[in-house]
C-alpha cells in the first residue's frame, strides 16, 4: 500500500545538524528496497500560492493556505507492505530527528470507506 | 452445556475471532462470525451434546459464517478464496473438524499484538483487546470503565477503521520490533487487570476478567520466557491475586493490605507470584514491571505488616521513581517512608509532592495524607483531609472505609 510521508519542520526538535543528515544515504536504501517511489524538497512558503475557484472566477493568493502547510518542507511517496515498514523506514529519515514526518496512507478511489 | 459453552467463550473467543481476521482482514465481520458461531453453538450443542473440541467445532462454525457473508457480498472474490482454500485443506486433514490450521496460542497473539499496536490510540486498544480477544460485550466494557455504551462502540470501530486504513498488519511482529511492541502489550494486559480487580472509577471488581489477564500474562511469557518485564507483570498480577480472599471482609468492605489475614492469601499464587518476581530481577533487571514485582514479592515474604522489609520497599520505589515519577508511585513510596522512618517523615515525604495534578479529582492524596495524620497523633488535620478524600471518592467500598476511618478519630461528626 502506499503512504505518503510530509518531513516537518518542528522547532521543538534539536537543531538540525548537517554532519547527521543521512539523507543520501535513505534515500539509496529506499530506493534499492523498492518502497521509496519518489521524494523531493518543497519550496519555501514564501513561494506558494493558493489556487481556488469561486463563483466560477478563479482566485490565486500568495502564501500558504493554513499554518500547518508552513511547516510542510518536502514529501516522499512510499509503496510498502504494512504500516510497520513505513514506520521503520521513516523513523530514519534525518528530518525524523530535526523535525517529525506525518505519514498519510493513500486512500486509493476504487476503495471503499 | 452452559457451562461448556461458557468455559468455551472464555478460552476460544479470541482464536475464533482472530481466525476469521486472518482469514479475511475484516475485523467487523470476525466480530459478527464470531458472535454468530456462539448464538449457533447455543442450539446445536443443546441438541447433539457439547463436540470433543468445542474451540474448533466454533472456529470451523465461524469460518462457515464467514464464507456465507462473503458469498452474498460476492464482490471479495480474494477474501473468499481463501476462506474456501481454508475450508478445503482442514476438511482434508486428519484432524478434519480442526478449522484452526494454526495452533490457537499464535493466534491469540497474533491478536493481542494487533490489538495494541501504538498506532491505535491507548483506550482503543484497550477496548479492542476487551472486545476482540476476551470477548467482553460493549456493555460490559463501558461498566467496567464506566463510560457510555456508544462512546465505548465508538473506540471500538474507530481503532478496527484505523486498523483496516493505514495497514496496521495482523501478525506477532519480527524480532528488531517485538521487544518495543511486547512492552506495549504488558501496559494494556496490566490495565486490564487493574481495571478488574481494582477498579480506579469505582466499578464492581471482577475477579474473573483479572484472571484472564493473568491467562493473557502466562501466554505471553510462555512466548518470551528470557524477557524480565513479561516475568514481572505476571508476578505482579499473581501476587495482587494471591490475596483477593483476603482484601473484602464478609460485609464487602475493604480490608487494608496490612490488616489482611495473610492465611487467606493464595499460597500456590503466593509461590508463582514470588519465584517469577525473582526471575525478573535475576539477571538485574530493574524495568517498571519487575521492579514492581519486587514490592508485590516484599509484602508477600512477610508475615506481617510490621516484619515487611520497608527499607527495601523505599529503595524499590526509589528506583520505580527513578523511571518514571509517576504520582502513583510516588504517593506509594511515602507511604512507604512513613512505614520505614515514621509518619512524620511520610507527611514529609507527601508534602514534598505538593498536590500532583494527575490526581486532582481522586481521593488517593487526601487518604493517604489523613492516615499519616491520623498515625502522626494529629486527629483534627486528618478529619480534614479524609473528609475531602471522603468528597472524591467513587467506589462504595472504599466511601465506608473512609466512613470508618473517619468514625475512628472519635472526633464530632458535626460540620
Amino acid at each position: 500500500m502506499q503512504f505518503i510521508s510530509l518531513v516537518i519542520e518542528d522547532p521543538s526538535a534539536e537543531p538540525y545538524d548537517p554532519a547527521l543528515d543521512n539523507i543520501q544515504d535513505w534515500v539509496r536504501e529506499g530506493t534499492e528496497r523498492g518502497i521509496l517511489l519518489r521524494g523531493d524538497r518543497l519550496r519555501p512558503v514564501a513561494e506558494a500560492q493558493v489556487v481556488a475557484r469561486r463563483d466560477g472566477e478563479v482566485l490565486v493568493t500568495q502564501g500558504p493556505f493554513a499554518e500547518l502547510t508552513e511547516l510542510v518542507a518536502g514529501y516522499d511517496v512510499l509503496e510498502c507492505t504494512d504500516l510497520d515498514e513505513a514506520i521503520e523506514f521513516v523513523a530514519r529519515h534525518p528530518m525524523a530527528r530535526f523535525g517529525a514526518i506525518e505519514l498519510r496512507p493513500v486512500w486509493p478511489f476504487d476503495e471503499e470507506a | 452445556m452452559r457451562a461448556a459453552l461458557a468455559s468455551a467463550h472464555r478460552s476460544d473467543w479470541g482464536v475464533v475471532f482472530g481466525t476469521v481476521v486472518r482469514l479475511t482482514g475484516d475485523w467487523s465481520l470476525a466480530e459478527d462470525c464470531a458472535q454468530d458461531a456462539f448464538v449457533r453453538a447455543l442450539d446445536a450443542w443443546e441438541r447433539d451434546g457439547v463436540p470433543a473440541r468445542p474451540g474448533a467445532w466454533l472456529v470451523t462454525a465461524a469460518r462457515n459464517r464467514a464464507i456465507d457473508v462473503l458469498r452474498r457480498r460476492r464482490t471479495e472474490r480474494s477474501r473468499l478464496e481463501a476462506l474456501e482454500v481454508a475450508a478445503a485443506s482442514s476438511a482434508s486433514s486428519a484432524a478434519s473438524d480442526d478449522g484452526a490450521a494454526t495452533d490457537p496460542g499464535d493466534e491469540l497473539l497474533r491478536l493481542v499484538f494487533t490489538c495494541c499496536h501504538p498506532a491505535l490510540p491507548l483506550e482503543g486498544r484497550v477496548a479492542l483487546t476487551l472486545r476482540a480477544v476476551l470477548g467482553l460485550t460493549t456493555a460490559e466494557i463501558a461498566r467496567l470503565f464506566l463510560v457510555g455504551e456508544s462512546t465505548v462502540s465508538q473506540r471500538i470501530l474507530r481503532a478496527k477503521q484505523r486498523i483496516a486504513h493505514t495497514g496496521i498488519p495482523y501478525r506477532v511482529p519480527p524480532e528488531g520490533l517485538r521487544e518495543d511492541r511486547l512492552h506495549g502489550v504488558l501496559v494494556v494486559v496490566y490495565l486490564v487487570f487493574t481495571e478488574a480487580y481494582a477498579p480506579t472509577g469505582g466499578a464492581d471488581v471482577r475477579d474473573d476478567l483479572a484472571a484472564e489477564a493473568i491467562r493473557l500474562g502466562r501466554l505471553l511469557r510462555a512466548e518470551h520466557p528470557h524477557d524480565a518485564e513479561t516475568a514481572g507483570l505476571l508476578a505482579l498480577m499473581l501476587l495482587q491475586w494471591s490475596r483477593r480472599a483476603a482484601r473484602f471482609d464478609p460485609a464487602g468492605d475493604v480490608v487494608l493490605l496490612e490488616d489482611q489475614d495473610r492465611s487467606l492469601w493464595d499460597s500456590d499464587a503466593v509461590r508463582e507470584g514470588l519465584s517469577l518476581a525473582y526471575a525478573a530481577r535475576r539477571d538485574g533487571s530493574a524495568g517498571w514491571y519487575a521492579l514492581q514485582a519486587a514490592v508485590a514479592a516484599e509484602h508477600a515474604r512477610a508475615g506481617s505488616a510490621s516484619s515487611t522489609d520497608w527499607a527495601a520497599v523505599v529503595g524499590l520505589y526509589d528506583e520505580l521513581v527513578a523511571i518514571r515519577p509517576s504520582p502513583t508511585v510516588l504517593l506509594a513510596r511515602a507511604v512507604a517512608v512513613g512505614m520505614r522512618d515514621g509518619p512524620d517523615a511520610g507527611l514529609a515525604a507527601l508534602d514534598a509532592l505538593g498536590r500532583p495534578a494527575e490526581l486532582a479529582g481522586t481521593h488517593w492524596f487526601d487518604a493517604v495524607r489523613g492516615d499519616l495524620l491520623r498515625r502522626a497523633g494529629r486527629p483534627a488535620e486528618a478529619l480534614f483531609a479524609l473528609r475531602a478524600a471522603r468528597a472524591q471518592v467513587r467506589s462504595p467500598a472504599e466511601a465506608r472505609f473512609l466512613d470508618r476511618r473517619i468514625a475512628d478519630l472519635g472526633l464530632s461528626r458535626s460540620p
